[in-house]
């Protein structure tokens, strides 16, 4: 039905808007042979190169394909130490580029990331505390010690997921005044949160004995180091319901740039929208940051350089972001194993020392827009 | 159908809205008026169901408002606030399509990319469509504001529109051209309008009935002409006023009359 055929006083005369200059569905389509190309360099880089046909080879024999030439110790590399390492990368990239693209819409702010829901001082309070108190817990419950054996080297991920959600959780539920969470208050108490947890932070990294300290300083600064098809299989259940259900809230978080009661009135339920986002954020950040540590600007970074690119729709935005946040940190990735190689470069460090730069210019190039 | 009886509205023990009853009928412009602070947008944000009220009823449709399903009120019935901040740099089109949100589920379709069209020509801005929205001046913005939620409800049948200071920021030429808007949904579409208004001029040209509000309390309402005395603008806004008729239009005309100075300028 056409709207002129009933209107005739609202539709004097309406002739179609001229098509849309922006094309970011060609901008997602670049992202995504990007982020190919870059799995093949990150996993064809090291002491033993495994060029690209050798991948693909590898892979398709994987399936049961043959016929294509490699060495098998390219295929023991790539099988048990590139892959699995690059596909981390992949999961926790997407998790926090979407996360921090969603946080953004939630707190209506460029600038915000995940942080500020106390997700990453959570979890690094709760590893700093696993890591010093460890030994002491188990010694006053022995009780406690055939649990952590059998959990092994998953303790410490255990520890610090448990303590995000928890932080989390904390921030939501004291900014909920009169049974409304004003996400003005929760940007507040997400501040006092974070320093709050920073300071018991320090006073267990004060009291932490030299080995400790090193373990501490590592999971700080994060690594994709300890990569296995392990570390995968626990992470990918963690992380598939954001991955797939945070694309989806392209359009409430759209609405949710009107403001929360604009946005009611076009059919919006915003607590629940809240909620979801919050519950989402944390289970994808949460997971990543007590796998692999903490992963600075990376989060926040993304989202806003592909904004800049696509166009402020979160329809496009946050699959941009997915894509954009594993691109980076598999590249990030490779050149921290390769640039100090054979040692490696903690990953945190190198985000931060790219990041930074990029967002001061980033911020200078909007002030001269503005400017002009 | 909007109804309202006895409706209050507290804020501790402040009470902003008391005893406030009403109605807005289909094919009808409403108008609220008073002076600052009388509770008008309080009214409006309790008829948008932004405010819960603390006792009375409220009707929208026979049935209370408070059970409307988002969704189906969203198709129903639109609201323009008092202010409007949009956090992301949309462009004017953008701006406009989110008022189509509640019709569509994956992507727009044509129908909804032609009322977004119809939507900025009936405000007179398609040719400022592509535009960043932050770019337009304040007039515009709300021009741009008023076209979202005029997609919104663009083929409901019997809708309602709420407009909260529909005006502010608006040219004399723009003034007139939303109002008449507001008619034209009314009359031609059997729309229901409820408009808070600062101008009482533009009250009496366009509104059919008026609610004329003082500290929170109803002062009148009724048929615009009937509510646009001297004694009631006396009583509302504290104001010695003369009324004359409309040249043309025979409405009120209403002509202040102030006393000569107001202010003690001497401590």
């Amino acid at each position: 039905m056409p709207a002129t055929a009933t209107q005739p006083v609202l539709t004097p005369v309406a002739p179609p808007l001229p098509k849309p200059t922006r094309r970011p569905r060609l901008v997602l389509l670049a992202l995504a042979v990007l982020l190919v190309a870059a799995v093949l360099l990150g996993v064809g880089i090291g002491a033993v190169s495994i060029p690209a046909p050798a991948v693909v080879g590898i892979l398709l024999g994987k399936i049961g394909i043959t016929g294509w030439a490699f060495e098998p110790q390219q295929e023991g590399v790539l099988m048990a130490i590139r892959l699995p390492r690059v596909v981390l990368g992949l999961l926790v990239g997407a998790a926090l580029g979407l996360s921090g693209a969603a946080m953004q819409g939630l707190f209506r702010n460029p600038l915000a990331d995940p942080s500020l829901l106390g997700i990453s001082s959570g979890a690094s309070l709760a590893a700093v505390a696993t890591i010093v108190m460890e030994v002491k817990i188990l010694a006053a419950f022995p009780a406690l010690a055939g649990a952590a054996g059998a959990l092994g080297p998953y303790v410490l991920p255990l520890a610090a997921f448990v303590g995000a959600s928890l932080i989390t959780l904390f921030v939501y539920r004291v900014s909920r005044v009169g049974g409304r969470v004003a996400v003005s208050t929760m940007l507040l108490v997400g501040v006092a949160t974070n320093g709050l947890s920073g300071a018991f932070t320090g006073l267990f990294t004060y009291a932490a004995t030299d080995e400790q300290l090193r373990n501490i300083t590592f999971w700080g600064l994060g690594s994709l180091g300890g990569a296995s098809w392990a570390t995968v299989g626990t992470l990918l259940p963690l992380l598939a319901v954001p991955l797939l259900w945070l694309p989806r809230l392209g359009k409430p978080l759209n609405l949710l740039a009107l403001g929360e009661d604009q946005a009611a009135h076009l059919g919006l339920p915003v607590a629940r929208l809240k909620w979801q986002l919050v519950t989402l954020a944390t289970l994808a950040v949460g997971a990543s940051v007590a796998l692999v540590g903490t992963i600075g600007f990376l989060g926040f970074l993304v989202p806003h350089l592909l904004r800049s690119i696509v166009g402020p729709d979160h329809r496009f935005v946050l699959p941009a972001s997915a894509l954009g946040g594993a691109l980076v940190l598999v590249l990030a990735d490779t050149l921290s194993r390769t640039v100090v190689a054979p040692a490696e470069l903690p990953i945190g460090i190198l985000t931060a020392l790219l990041g930074a730069p990029v967002f001061l210019w980033m911020v200078l190039r909007e002030q001269r827009n503005l400017s002009r | 159908m909007f109804e309202f009886t006895n409706l209050t509205y507290k804020i501790g023990s402040k009470t902003l809205l008391q005893q406030v009853s009403g109605c807005a009928r289909p094919g009808e412009i409403l108008a609220v008026v008073g002076a600052n602070g009388a509770g008008k947008s309080t009214l409006l944000r309790l008829l948008s169901g932004d405010l819960k009220p603390s006792g009375g009823e409220l009707l929208f449709g026979g049935g209370p408002l408070a059970k409307w399903p988002l969704a189906g009120l969203a198709r129903r019935r639109a609201v323009l606030a008092q202010q409007h901040s949009l956090a992301l740099a949309f462009e004017v089109r953008e701006l406009v399509l989110l008022g189509r949100y509640p019709h569509f589920g994956g992507q727009p379709t044509a129908h909804d990319h032609a009322v977004v069209a119809a939507a900025l020509a009936a405000v007179g801005l398609a040719h400022l469509a592509e535009r960043s929205y932050p770019t337009l001046s304040g007039g515009e913005q709300q021009r741009a504001q008023l076209a979202r939620v005029l997609a919104q409800v663009w083929e409901a049948e019997a809708g309602f529109l709420l407009l909260d200071e529909p005006l502010t920021g608006l040219d004399l030429r723009h003034q007139h051209h939303t109002l008449e808007v507001a008619r034209d949904l009314a009359r031609q579409r059997g729309f229901g309008v409820i408009a808070v208004l600062h101008d009482l001029n533009l009250a009496a040209q366009y509104a059919d009935q008026i609610l004329m509000l003082r500290q929170g309390r109803p002062v009148a309402c009724g048929p615009a002409n009937e509510v646009l005395t001297c004694e009631n603008i006396h009583t509302g806004f504290g104001l010695e006023v003369e009324l004359l008729a409309h040249p043309r239009l025979g409405c009120p005309l209403i002509v202040p009359c102030p006393r000569q100075s107001t202010v003690a300028w001497t401590l």
